[in-house]
């Protein structure tokens, strides 16, 4: 029997999969030295897996590049380790104690690790030469980002202009820099938080065990739920107590809220994320909540 | 019949597929309010996103929620009060995600509303019913029209200030239907709502009982966009070769890339381009697994059985179906810079994954969008102005008429020295 078009279907998670690969491997073909910023988040370990993929059976053909902010989840960074030893890539990590130390940046007591971690990208990206940094950004996330290209461009001060982006038509990629200019890519721009759920329920991958449901003992500041740690001491009339919580992102430690939450596997993920009110930077970031344009600002500095 | 969702929760065990839309239009139009709308009645904003906006509406003293300011990304747009870049905005209903390009409707950002189109498998034009046709409203459709989009919705809004009139509908969808003869739309529909007051955008109309097509959200979840792929002609152009030079997988040598057009299958004899060199299909891996058969837009990496030379940039195709190598390129190309194109010019092109140089060799006209009369007295293209334009490349290119293949059809044009993209082409034939 002949097959009509319809038995040709792609789902819409094998078109965005599809998607992302290509991107993977225009950066790989175009760029002299790219590199792949991980976070530790599901995001990023979505990325990992998406350049696995795309280069199958050779290993990815770039290193993988962390910030340590010495304030990441003990969690996360086991889990870091193992996806980087499966899969054989070169990790390199870049430490904010170390630029501190060597006055790459300068920590006034004042500034959140947060904001020292874009100057320590930055030094990280300029000493190592990297021309492509992989981001894992979602369009979906936040409004900036939203019209943010997939190629989006910085220039030698590593500055993001959103009012003089390039055009970015069909799957046609320009990948054009200046000396001392670089490019963030982000190859999962038009997923969802949903889809990436989807994906690695799908795909059965490991994620750091903090985003399913876990006790903890945690305290409420500005509305939301904060981990117990040495790292951010309570502050007067702060009572830690334990709760059933889990995380829907992954970052420093003393910036990012769980909720509380009783789901202990993907579909229970999904189905809480389906049903939620507030998107998942709005609920546990603190980093995003100081001004309604906080990440336009901080992407034109650098920021990821 | 409503499809209003309970939740935006995918089916996960069956995969939904997705519908890419481009809107075009301006704030006075209503289409900001028109997506918040689908947005919201498709519970895909969320509290502290409506909260922040309300807050801002409030702020800037509206009595209403502004929801435009969802759409309106970035500070200067927001200060503006316009949208002057194309913005992504995602929602699912229970068989189908969407993504949203919400582009700028005015003139000067033809650029961005070009690059929204170029993705989209469906176009959103809308008009006041109150307005009728503009000027803009045929610009849109003129620029979807030569994008190659191959849905075109016409919104007729705010039928709630001119009291749910069929004749004011009649007349536009008439007026515009005279109209789009002179373009090339396949798939039309005209759909008369008030996003405001939203009658057919989710749910059905009880104002316009005259009215018996779909309601937005329906036309939306339902169109079918399968069969606008290019399923006859194989179009492989060739992204980079995997060589793991591994002790596990020493010989392994593939050649990745995503099919823009035709089946693949294991068996299949192939021409590589330009090389010319004939071989026969030996594999098609998708990551470590091989299928059967590979389809547009898949990603995957093919084996040849001899060991032929193939390289980024090439292109492989069936051996009586491969297109004709060439570097004189005739195109339709929208000029995205400030300065002009003119003949002599030089410029780098990029096509499928093939980079080189091409020289203007002359402009035939320019294409004025407002009423596509042909100028060919104008031997340049300012920005955002559309024409028909000759190039010689220095490689040849291994393309298709636009109209045939919108990923084989198209090229971009960067300017050498600032490395920035500056023009959109789409090849004509």
């Amino acid at each position: 029997m002949t097959k009509t078009h319809s038995d040709y279907r792609l789902s819409q998670l094998d078109q965005l999969e599809a998607e992302s690969i290509h991107i993977f491997r225009e950066v790989a073909a175009e760029f002299e030295k790219p590199v792949l910023m991980f976070s530790g988040g599901k995001d990023s370990i979505v990325m990992l897996r998406l350049a696995e993929k795309a280069f199958y059976p050779a290993k990815i053909p770039f290193p993988v590049l962390q910030v340590d902010t010495g304030l990441d989840f003990p969690e996360v960074l086991e889990t870091r380790d193992r996806w980087v030893s499966r899969l054989g890539v070169k990790l390199v990590v870049a430490s904010i104690d170390d630029a501190i130390a060597s006055g790459v940046v300068v920590d006034d007591g004042k500034t959140s690790r947060n904001r020292l971690q874009i100057g320590t990208l930055l030094n990280a990206i300029e000493e190592n030469g990297f021309t492509a940094a992989f981001g894992g950004g979602r369009r979906d996330e936040e409004k900036a980002r939203a019209k943010e290209r997939v190629y989006s461009h910085r220039d030698e001060f590593g500055q993001w202009d959103p009012k003089n982006q390039r055009p970015e038509l069909w799957s046609l990629y320009n990948g054009r820099l200046h000396e001392g200019e670089h490019m963030r890519i982000f190859p999962i721009s038009n997923w969802t938080e949903l889809d990436i759920w989807d994906y690695i329920g799908r795909e059965g991958i490991e994620i750091p065990s903090i985003y399913f449901s876990h006790q903890r003992s945690v305290f409420e500041r500005d509305g939301m739920l904060m981990t117990e740690t040495p790292l951010n001491p309570l502050r007067d009339g702060e009572v830690a107590a334990e709760r059933t919580v889990r995380f829907r992102t992954c970052g420093d430690i003393t910036l990012t809220g769980c909720v509380e939450s009783t789901a202990s596997n993907i579909p229970e993920i999904i189905e809480e994320v389906a049903a939620a009110r507030l998107t998942e930077r709005g609920a546990t970031r603190g980093d995003d909540r100081f001004s309604e344009a906080a990440m336009e600002d901080r992407k034109k500095e650098g920021y990821f | 019949m409503s499809t209003a969702t309970e939740t935006n929760a995918p089916d996960v065990t069956t995969g939904m597929d997705l519908l890419r839309f481009a809107t075009a239009g301006s704030v006075d139009d209503g289409k900001s309010t028109l997506i918040g709308r689908l947005l919201f009645d498709s519970k895909s904003i969320f509290a502290d996103q409506l909260e922040s906006v309300e807050a801002t509406s409030s702020a800037k003293g509206h009595d209403y929620v502004d929801l435009s300011l969802l759409t309106d990304g970035l500070r200067s747009e927001r200060e503006q009060g316009i949208t002057i870049d194309v913005a992504y905005r995602y929602f699912a209903t229970p068989n189908r995600k969407f993504i949203i390009a919400d582009t700028p409707g005015h003139v000067q950002y033809t650029r961005n509303m070009v690059t929204g189109a170029s993705t989209a498998d469906l176009g959103l034009v809308l008009v006041d019913a109150r307005n009728g046709l503009t000027e803009q409203s045929r610009r849109h459709a003129v620029l979807l029209s030569l994008l190659r989009v191959p849905h075109l919705v016409l919104c007729i809004n705010k039928m709630d200030l001119v009291d749910y009139s069929q004749e004011v509908y009649e007349r536009i969808h008439d007026e515009f239907t005279q109209f789009a003869t002179k373009l090339s739309i396949p798939d039309l529909e005209v759909i008369p709502i008030s996003a405001l007051a939203g009658d057919n955008v989710v749910e059905r109309s009880t104002n316009m009982d005259w009215y018996s097509g779909p309601t937005l959200m329906h036309h939306l979840e339902h169109v079918h966009v399968a069969s606008d792929r290019d399923l006859v002609d194989v179009r492989f152009p060739v992204q980079y070769v995997v060589r793991p030079k591994s002790d596990e997988h020493h010989d392994y040598r593939g050649y990745a890339g995503q099919v823009a057009g035709g089946v693949l299958k294991p068996g299949d004899e192939v021409v590589v381009l330009p090389s010319g060199m004939t071989s026969k299909i030996a594999g098609i891996d998708l990551y470590d697994s091989e299928v059967d058969e590979a389809y547009p837009p898949m990603s995957v990496t093919v084996r040849l059985e001899d060991d032929v030379d193939v390289s980024r940039g090439d292109m492989i195709a069936r051996v009586k179906n491969a297109p004709t190598p060439s570097q004189d390129i005739d195109a339709m190309i929208c000029w995205m810079a400030p300065g002009t194109l003119k003949p002599r010019q030089k410029l780098a092109i990029k096509h499928t994954t093939r980079t080189g140089r091409a020289l203007v060799k002359d402009i035939q006209y320019r294409l004025d969008v407002n009423t596509l009369h042909r100028d060919q007295d104008t031997k340049e293209l300012g920005l955002n102005e559309i024409g028909r334009v000759q190039l010689r490349t220095t490689v040849p290119l291994l393309c298709d008429p636009y109209s045939k293949n919108r990923t084989t059809g198209s090229f971009i044009l960067i300017d050498e020295a600032t490395g920035v993209t500056v023009g959109a082409g789409m090849i004509n034939g």
